[in-house]
């Protein structure tokens, strides 16, 4: 089992992108980088010139580098996008099932968490049309994991899981950001790189529930599979993915590998986890088939 | 243009019949299918009876199978889509890929449709799902302005489009969001319900009725006040200084006025959410949607209004099919 570093779905301004880019590549542990604009194809004129500078980076300090399409293609000027992430001569990560529909039959591409792909019939599917890595939807529990690990296996798939970060529960055509500052998504004025780890969304009883990340909603505890890692390394899974936010990404990176390494969870992995999530709180309900906002003590 | 009305039971696929429909959609009484709730859906059998009613009365039957089977356990959906042939159905409404691959080799004669769940959103996938599945309809995603669907329309010519008119609306992309597991552990892709009854609890507060879903507050209003069901997308929260409904108002959808436009748009079907609704619900909104149809065939003015008590907290949108509302 390695780690995989997920596309950031954050808006973050170029500086950042390229200075953080460049950071993972001088000295985070992980095998592999997805990048590229997966939220707002709207935020992307204003980093997209940091994508080949990071790739060539990443590559160059051995790293194995695919970019990530959008998650929702709705735009004409979107379909062009996506159709041209694969003539960029990195391997794709399709995170809309439209960008597959570009991918020529039987070339590789991976597939983002965000594509439902919950049982073997789909992996199946994916597979013989290409699929060489698949990082599973974050709501299955760990009997459907390992099953679908198991299948990956027999297949050539590498199958990964959701390892650390805030997590992906939703995409919509509107612009929440925008609507909580009286705007509509046409007139966002980009508001929503204000808030580069997404921005919180509290019940009226003042409970941290969800956080808002433009279109999209994340959960605003950070999901969090320490504990599960000796369960994953049985069930077969070959990675975790880890989501980037803006505290020490390389730190959490280290001590992941070094938990992996050992075939178990650390206290210091646990403390780079807590440290790196907003707010400092960790979720892992839906690997056992709990609420995902859950922390069962595993 | 086709009129496409909810069945929950064979009551009220008898009574969308009767009241002009001019299809039904329904599902098992199992997670095959996203209104997975208890006392509603269909059995083989009542399937196979409702399929023969609707046939005698010109109506068609659809038969939606549009939850992610669970790993390991696709047999249960793979046993109700060779009902649903065998029952005569006029088609099985899908979204799991594996699924839809499976249909199309096992079950080539039988008509496929793309579920909402699916959310198939631009011309691109939906002329991929055709290619790949042989899908010739796709019921398209609350994400869409209706400019976007008659540019969609032009581009797919293989595939006919239905969209949402009527009843509950999802803010978010179907298929793609796990806010209501997030909250309970149970999903529209992996269990059929969303923000399920099993999980809300209503709690007296003085003088306050809160309103919670698994361990979370989704809205509070003064006990005299109507308390809407809480879904999680229309709860009210905070956010920084901010108080509200950060996602949705208490809102439903009625794009009754918009139907010259997505006629226009060259939209085939038109879609009434409501399978958890009751038959005379059910009937009262097919009639008037009917008259609507009917009356735009004809070329006359749309009737006005008959249908905003049936709406959820009386107040309606039209969603995304104007390009404010993102």
């Amino acid at each position: 089992m390695d780690l995989t570093l997920g596309p950031n779905l954050f808006f973050w301004e170029a500086e950042r992108v390229r200075d953080f880019y460049a950071k993972i590549a001088d000295e985070a542990p992980v095998a592999r980088v997805v990048l590229g604009e997966v939220v707002c194809s709207k935020r992307l004129p204003f980093w997209q010139g940091e994508i080949p500078v990071a790739v060539e980076r990443l590559r160059a300090a051995g790293k194995e580098v695919w970019l990530s399409s959008l998650a929702l293609v709705t735009l004409k000027r979107e379909r062009t996008l996506t159709e041209e992430l694969i003539d960029a001569g990195v391997g794709i990560e399709i995170a809309d099932l439209t960008a597959l529909a570009y991918v020529p039959e039987g070339a590789p591409f991976s597939v983002s968490p965000l594509i439902n792909c919950y049982n073997v019939g789909t992996l199946d599917w994916l597979a013989a049309r290409g699929a060489r890595r698949i990082c599973l939807p974050n709501e299955l529990p760990m009997e459907s994991v390992a099953t679908l690990a198991q299948a990956g296996k027999e297949r050539g798939v590498a199958v990964e899981v959701w390892g650390f970060g805030r997590q992906p529960l939703a995409i919509s055509g509107r612009c929440y950001h925008a609507r909580l500052h009286d705007r509509i998504k046409d007139s966002c004025q980009f508001i929503c790189n204000a808030d580069p780890d997404g921005r919180e969304v509290d019940t009226l009883d003042g409970e941290r529930f969800l956080a808002v990340n433009g279109v999209q909603t994340l959960s605003c505890a950070t999901s969090f599979v320490g504990r599960e890692i000796p369960g994953l390394l049985a069930a077969g899974v070959s990675a975790l993915r880890l989501s980037p936010h803006t505290g020490d990404m390389v730190g959490l990176a280290r001590a992941f590998d070094e938990a992996v390494k050992a075939g178990a969870n650390t206290d210091a992995l646990e403390a780079a986890a807590r440290a790196v999530a907003p707010g400092g709180q960790l979720a892992n309900g839906y690997l056992h088939a709990r609420a995902g906002a859950e922390w069962v003590d595993a | 243009m086709e009129l496409v009305c909810p069945a929950g039971t064979p009551a009220a696929l008898r009574a969308a019949v009767e009241a002009g429909a001019h299809s039904v959609y329904c599902g098992f009484a199992d997670e095959t299918n996203a209104r997975n709730f208890p006392g509603l859906n269909f059995s083989p059998k009542e399937l196979a009876e409702g399929v023969a009613f609707a046939h005698r009365h010109g109506a068609k039957v659809l038969v939606a199978i549009n939850t992610f089977p669970r790993a390991g356990d696709e047999s249960l959906w793979h046993r109700n889509i060779a009902a649903t042939e065998a029952a005569g159905a006029d088609a099985v409404i899908l979204a799991d890929m594996g699924l839809l691959a499976y249909a199309a080799k096992n079950h080539p004669n039988l008509r496929r449709h793309l579920s909402v769940q699916a959310a198939a959103a631009n011309p691109d996938i939906i002329n991929f799902y055709n290619r790949e599945f042989g899908v010739k309809r796709v019921v398209l995603p609350r994400v869409l302005t209706v400019a976007e669907i008659a540019a969609i329309n032009r581009e797919t010519p293989e595939v006919e489009t239905e969209v949402f008119v009527f009843g509950g609306l999802c803010v978010m992309a179907e298929g793609r969001c796990s806010l209501s597991s997030y909250a309970t552990g149970k999903s529209p892709n992996m269990n059929g319900v969303c923000s399920p009854a099993t999980e809300v609890e209503y709690v007296e507060e003085g003088d306050q009725l809160a309103a919670r879903l698994g361990d979370f507050t989704i809205h509070r209003v003064g006990k005299d006040q109507p308390a809407p069901y809480p879904t999680l997308c229309k709860g009210c929260f905070t956010s920084g200084d901010q108080v509200g409904h950060i996602f949705e108002d208490a809102v439903s959808l009625n794009a009754q006025d918009i139907l010259p436009q997505l006629a226009k748009a060259g939209v085939t079907a038109l879609k009434i959410e409501g399978r958890q609704r009751s038959r005379s619900y059910v009937a009262q909104v097919v009639r008037s949607f009917r008259a609507a149809v009917d009356a735009l065939a004809a070329g006359q003015p749309m009737p006005q209004g008959a249908l905003a008590a049936l709406s959820e907290g009386q107040a309606t949108t039209t969603g995304a099919y104007a390009k404010t509302w993102r």
